[in-house]
């Protein structure tokens, strides 16, 4: 084995490596903001939300589960526009990532809600606070404290996940490196680079996430 | 029938809770039978009775936590269950203090107090903070304002709870076992605030087992068991001569030591 690296191929094209990890970059939070959306949406109507509403969302929360995320982006993304429903490759990426994250999202913060005491909400109730005000000033925070590292441990996930997105050629940093490593035939030197590309990433999400937590999540102590 | 001290020296006023015939069950299990209680205002009533005899029951349905199958209760002109649209006006009308506390562990003392009065009564930050100052000074711990929960003792949070009741101005106070989860030397100091509450003319229905409480503030003591009313008295007759012989065992138990 006489292997030579030679970055320079993979060096040279930096304004597209930039480019891919940027749009990975704002793909992922993007889906992770409207993601922790649907997240709360769904686990307030999945715990007091009416009978037809809770059976929908456990019906979509067990169809995306039990299915793979490269299948879902197919359906929205190939699927879809025979219906009518025809979009981008990025928004679909978009959209594919929301469904999946919120699936597992609102069993997240589900979780959460239900960990939280009788007691507060009846303490809510004895105020004459009316339950979506419970559920806003009383409920949220705690139950997203109470949770934050699964939560973000799943929003980490998304962001590796951006990367199947490739497959519907969203121009995010997988896709870019497939363009790269075809044209230049340094699969090593390409993959090397992404891979660290993508460790920052989920270092720089990492640090965002703490931020948050240090910023308005901490809980008070003795 | 000999009146007693307390219940002279203060004015009662009209009619503000009634409850007739109420029964509530769990499942097939009867926890109220057939209440009647008539309370006016200004009254302090104190119920006790063994553990499961549906004392906290009781006051739960009058603002509604738990709803009531049978029968009417009717809380300052308006007939309440657990269907009404509104229940909420009724309820930030009925202060309630729980056994636990239940503060909001995320809010500091001041924002527990002020919560509510912002949000439900729409009153301004700056206006709700001074009136929390106020009232967290009539329960004595003013310089607690700005801790967390966690960060008071038992009897701290339970004042701290009073005074987030207190904060929204209602017109009755329910007090469920306020005592009962505090360290023994934190017990007074939240009985000598639940007193000087008494002394302003708040009407207040308070299920305890502090007998001592009882009788310097209350105008009626009821006894509960089995779900029923057994015995209502004014405190005096009520621990000198109990008419049930139900009563009479009960007192034995809980004075036996005092």
């Amino acid at each position: 084995m006489s292997y030579e690296f030679d970055f320079a191929d993979v060096f040279a094209a930096w304004p597209e490596l930039l480019q891919g990890l940027m749009n990975s970059l704002v793909l992922s939070a993007l889906a992770m903001v409207i993601g922790m959306v649907v997240s709360v949406a769904g686990a307030l109507g999945k715990t007091s939300g009416p009978k037809w509403l809770r059976w929908i969302i456990d019906e979509y929360i067990e169809l995306i589960r039990n299915t793979p995320f490269l299948i879902q982006i197919f359906m929205i993304y190939f699927g879809l526009p025979s219906m009518g429903l025809k979009m981008s490759s990025n928004t679909a990426a978009l959209l594919a990532l929301v469904v999946n994250v919120g699936a597992y999202g609102i069993e997240i913060i589900r979780a959460g809600i239900e960990s939280i005491q009788k007691g507060q909400i009846e303490a809510g109730k004895s105020l004459g606070m009316r339950p979506l005000q419970i559920f806003r000033y009383i409920i949220l925070k705690p139950a997203i404290q109470a949770i934050y590292p699964s939560l973000t441990s799943q929003f980490i996930l998304l962001m590796l996940n951006t990367s199947v997105c490739s497959a519907i050629a969203a121009s995010e940093l997988t896709a870019v490196a497939g363009d790269i490593q075809s044209r230049t035939f340094r699969s090593f030197e390409v993959y090397f680079v992404v891979t660290c590309m993508y460790l920052g990433l989920s270092v720089f999400f990492w640090s965002v996430f703490a931020a948050i937590e240090r910023a308005f999540l901490r809980k008070p102590t003795r | 029938m000999s009146a007693t001290a307390s219940s002279a020296d203060h004015e009662i006023g009209d009619v503000i809770i009634e409850m007739r015939k109420v029964d509530k069950f769990y499942g097939d299990f009867q926890v109220l039978r057939d209440i009647d209680l008539t309370v006016s205002r200004g009254e302090r009533i104190v119920i006790c009775g063994p553990s499961g005899s549906g004392k906290s029951t009781l006051i739960r349905c009058l603002n509604q936590l738990e709803e009531h199958q049978k029968g009417d209760i009717v809380i300052d002109g308006t007939t309440v269950h657990a269907k009404l649209k509104g229940i909420e006006d009724i309820r930030r009308e009925i202060g309630m203090v729980f056994q636990s506390f239940n503060l909001f562990p995320h809010l500091t003392a001041l924002e527990n107090c002020t919560l509510a009065p912002m949000k439900v009564r729409g009153i301004g930050k700056a206006e709700a903070e001074a009136n929390a100052r106020k009232i967290l000074e009539r329960v004595h711990i003013p310089e607690q304002a700005h801790k967390y929960p966690v960060q008071l003792s038992g009897g701290q949070q339970q004042r701290v709870a009073i005074a987030r009741s207190l904060c929204m101005n209602p017109k009755i106070m329910l007090f469920d076992e306020p005592t009962s989860a505090l360290d023994p030397e934190m017990v007074s100091e939240v009985l000598d605030t639940m007193v000087e509450l008494a002394e302003s003319g708040m009407t207040m229905i308070c299920v305890t087992h502090e007998m001592g409480f009882a009788r310097k503030v209350a105008d009626r003591v009821i006894f509960m068991d089995a779900g029923e009313i057994v015995e209502v008295a004014p405190p005096g007759q009520f621990f000198s001569a109990p008419q049930s012989e139900r009563t009479r065992q009960f007192l034995g138990q809980i004075l036996h030591h005092a």
